[in-house]
């Protein structure tokens, strides 16, 4: 039985599909539990939650990952799947401590202050959040102060900062400075992202990174964290 | 089931409705005054039996006629002219349907061009950079063969918007004499197409030989009558206003046989015909309707399409100019004319001035295939590799044009609208909103994958560079290596015993002696 809901569990993920009522990329499981509540009936069940993740969750993801790369999935299949898994890690939480089960690192992503562009941002969020990344969303055009505070107080490992306006992307060395003054610069890696910025305003403000997309952020995420094992 | 081509809901038309009448009475008065030279002994002596007002007006080697022709006898031809015209294929589900009425466009190749152009792609390397090479095409022309107009058919099989296939090339081995040329061009495309295939003809001598060879590929008489999978254009009046001797004799032999025929004009603005849009539309329908009324009354009912090739003239040298804008207007016009006469509209686009693929193709044919296929005629000539006018066939650039009518294809999509789709949109929408993400992804991988949204442009490169005609030039080869359902071999057994003239090299390892 355990088996047969992992089985299913990765292929709503491949399908992307989060529930019951959501199309997948084709018609084979419509009607059927999706993500959600197939990854709720495993808990029921007991199945641990690395198991879960490890042969659904994860295993599902890989799969969307080489139909992106070999160009027989978009960019919408990789959001649907990768959304289905971050709201599946959700349901998950509080069992992953009883599993011995980490999360990839914590990512504080933001757009900033004056600026309320956020398509960019939350597709970050969504692909980060699939990838294994614990995930808060400060949301947008939030205030430096705001966004310092929460650094202090959440520690996160990473914070994204989101801008699309050459007016507002000035806001993102000001974050940096005032993390500089509040004492935790040298404790968030800080990666910039959006239409107005570049490697080079990157260097030029100071920031850890600059991320073209979602799937460059994970990359570098991904090369932050295997720098520090 | 016929090929569906596109439907244009409301074709784009330019005259207004009285504008049209007063085309039409134009070419009225034109048919009667000056009316029109015949070259032909024949045809003005069928207009002479059928009320015609017909005097010779040269005798000697080379008599001439001038020919009257009241309108009464226009418009009882445009009546006997049927309305709707099959064009049939090998493969009867590429069939064409054509309705005068209806504005459902059907796109295929032409014309028969003396050139053809071969690509290769040598390597440059930078000089002040030798690390870093490109590779640019590089066009080479020579003259045009039997295998060469194979493998345009056999590639156009493979073309998904294409609907027909007109002769792309001109086959000029050192074997191809006036006397086998026809059979060998219509062999070369029937065997190597299951689509509908048009040509010219050489010589009338050799019509009955090509009709021959099209009744044992139909399966006979009736079958070819029902399933007509050859037709023939002819450019039987030259502008402005001439019978020529031959053609028109070609011409009247195809009706006698009641196969269907183009009627073409192809006029060109500035030199045989006024360069204003009233006069060279005044005159083209003329030129059109006098060879349309020549047919029915040679064979009434026999099938016909409005043939209109208008172009206007370059200024620096006077050569045909189908990259001009007035061109498409002249074509959006005649199509208009046809639809007004409930006839089939042959009409023209996609040919441009330069001789070589590139930007300023690309942009003359781009902007006359979108025009004059809104228009909504039946059957067109969109010049699919086409380039230096006539001249020049590029069958990469052929594989380009495919990419864009499937564009054109899909833009003319009808609007889907209804209330199940209303439903639908508001219910994704208040269920998005109601997200923190606000985003519609999850309903649209379905759309995408049902032909619902657009592919992306096929040729787009990986990198930054313009590697368009590489790729396209790649999808060329990949279609030619792709296999095409040949004739039969017991069929082209008989072809090849019954029909004299045709090139053993046409067939591979027929015992048949050729």
């Amino acid at each position: 039985m355990s088996e047969e809901i992992i089985a299913l569990l990765k292929e709503n993920v491949i399908q992307g599909r989060k529930t019951i009522e959501d199309e997948g990329v084709d018609e084979s499981l419509d009607g059927t539990p999706g993500v959600l509540e197939l990854t709720q009936s495993a808990i029921e069940k007991g199945i641990p939650a690395d198991e879960i993740i490890m042969h659904g969750l994860t295993a599902g993801m890989q799969i969307v990952g080489e139909k992106f790369a070999a160009k027989k999935y978009f960019i919408p299949d990789m959001l649907a799947s990768a959304e289905a898994v971050g709201r599946a890690m959700d349901i998950l939480k509080p069992h992953l401590e009883a599993s011995n089960v980490e999360t990839r690192g914590k990512f504080m992503i933001v757009t900033v202050k004056g600026d309320i562009h956020d398509i960019g941002k939350n597709i970050v969020a969504i692909l980060l959040k699939g990838a294994g990344y614990e995930v808060n969303d400060l949301g947008i055009d939030v205030a430096t102060e705001k966004i310092v505070e929460a650094v202090r107080e959440d520690k996160p490992e990473y914070l994204g900062l989101s801008a699309l306006l050459t007016t507002t992307r000035v806001v993102m060395g000001e974050i940096i400075e005032a993390l500089k003054e509040n004492g935790l610069r040298d404790k968030v890696k800080v990666l910039i992202g959006g239409t107005a910025v570049s490697d080079e305003y990157a260097d030029e403000i100071g920031a850890d990174a600059y991320c073209e997309d979602g799937f460059q952020a994970i990359k570098k995420l991904d090369a932050f964290q295997a720098a520090k094992a | 089931m016929p090929r569906e081509g596109i439907l244009v809901h409301n074709p784009y038309e330019r005259m207004t409705k009285e504008q049209v009448r007063q085309i039409h009475h134009a070419s009225m008065q034109i048919l009667t005054d000056p009316g029109l030279i015949s070259f032909n002994r024949r045809a003005a002596e069928i207009f002479a039996s059928n009320g015609a007002e017909v005097t010779p007006v040269s005798s000697g080697d080379h008599p001439t006629w001038l020919v009257k022709i009241p309108e009464k006898l226009v418009l009882h031809a445009l009546d006997s002219a049927p309305r709707i015209v099959k064009l049939g294929a090998r493969n009867p589900d590429n069939a064409l349907i054509m309705n005068g009425e209806e504005p459902r466009v059907y796109f295929v190749t032409g014309s028969e061009t003396n050139i053809w152009l071969d690509v290769e792609f040598p390597t440059y390397v930078k000089k002040s950079d030798p690390k870093i090479e490109i590779q640019v095409p590089e066009f080479h022309p020579r003259r045009g063969t039997v295998a060469d107009l194979c493998q345009s058919a056999h590639v156009c099989e493979h073309l998904e918007t294409l609907d027909g296939y007109i002769r792309t090339v001109n086959i000029q081995d050192k074997d191809i004499t006036e006397d086998n040329k026809d059979v060998n061009k219509f062999f070369a495309s029937l065997n190597n197409t299951t689509k509908h295939v048009m040509s010219g003809l050489t010589s009338l001598s050799q019509l009955d030989n090509v009709v021959n060879m099209a009744r044992i590929i139909a399966g006979g008489e009736e079958e070819l009558k029902q399933n007509p999978i050859i037709s023939f254009i002819t450019c039987l009046v030259k502008s402005p206003l001439q019978f020529v001797e031959d053609t028109t004799d070609t011409f009247m032999e195809v009706c006698k046989r009641g196969l269907p025929v183009v009627v073409s004009s192809s006029p060109q603005a500035g030199t045989t015909a006024p360069m204003k849009e009233a006069g060279i539309m005044a005159q083209i329908n003329a030129e059109v309707l006098a060879g349309i009324t020549l047919g029915q009354l040679v064979n009434k009912g026999t099938p016909v399409l409005y043939g209109s090739v208008p172009v206007r003239a370059r200024m620096d040298n006077l050569d045909d100019s189908y990259g001009a804008v007035e061109t498409s207007q002249y074509n959006v016009d005649c199509s208009q004319m046809a639809r007004y006469y409930k006839i089939p509209n042959y009409s023209t686009s996609g040919v441009c001035d330069p001789r070589t693929p590139g930007t300023q193709s690309s942009v003359e044919r781009l902007f006359s295939d979108i025009l004059v296929t809104l228009s909504g005629p039946q059957y067109l000539h969109c010049a699919y590799g086409l380039l230096e006018c006539n001249s020049v066939f590029c069958l990469t650039q052929a594989v380009l044009d495919d990419a864009h009518f499937q564009m054109i294809k899909f833009f003319l999509r009808p609007a889907r609208i209804d209330e199940t789709e209303i439903a639908e949109s508001l219910k994704q929408i208040r269920e998005v909103v109601a997200t923190p993400q606000k985003l519609y992804i999850s309903y649209i991988r379905r759309a995408m994958r049902s032909r619902q949204i657009s592919p992306p442009y096929p040729f787009e490169g990986d990198g930054e560079g313009d590697n368009v005609f590489a790729l396209a030039h790649k999808r060329m080869q990949e279609l030619l290596a792709k296999p095409v359902d040949h004739i039969d071999r017991a069929t082209t057994a008989r072809i090849f015993e019954e029909i004299l003239g045709l090139l053993r090299r046409q067939v591979d390892g027929l015992k048949t002696e050729g």
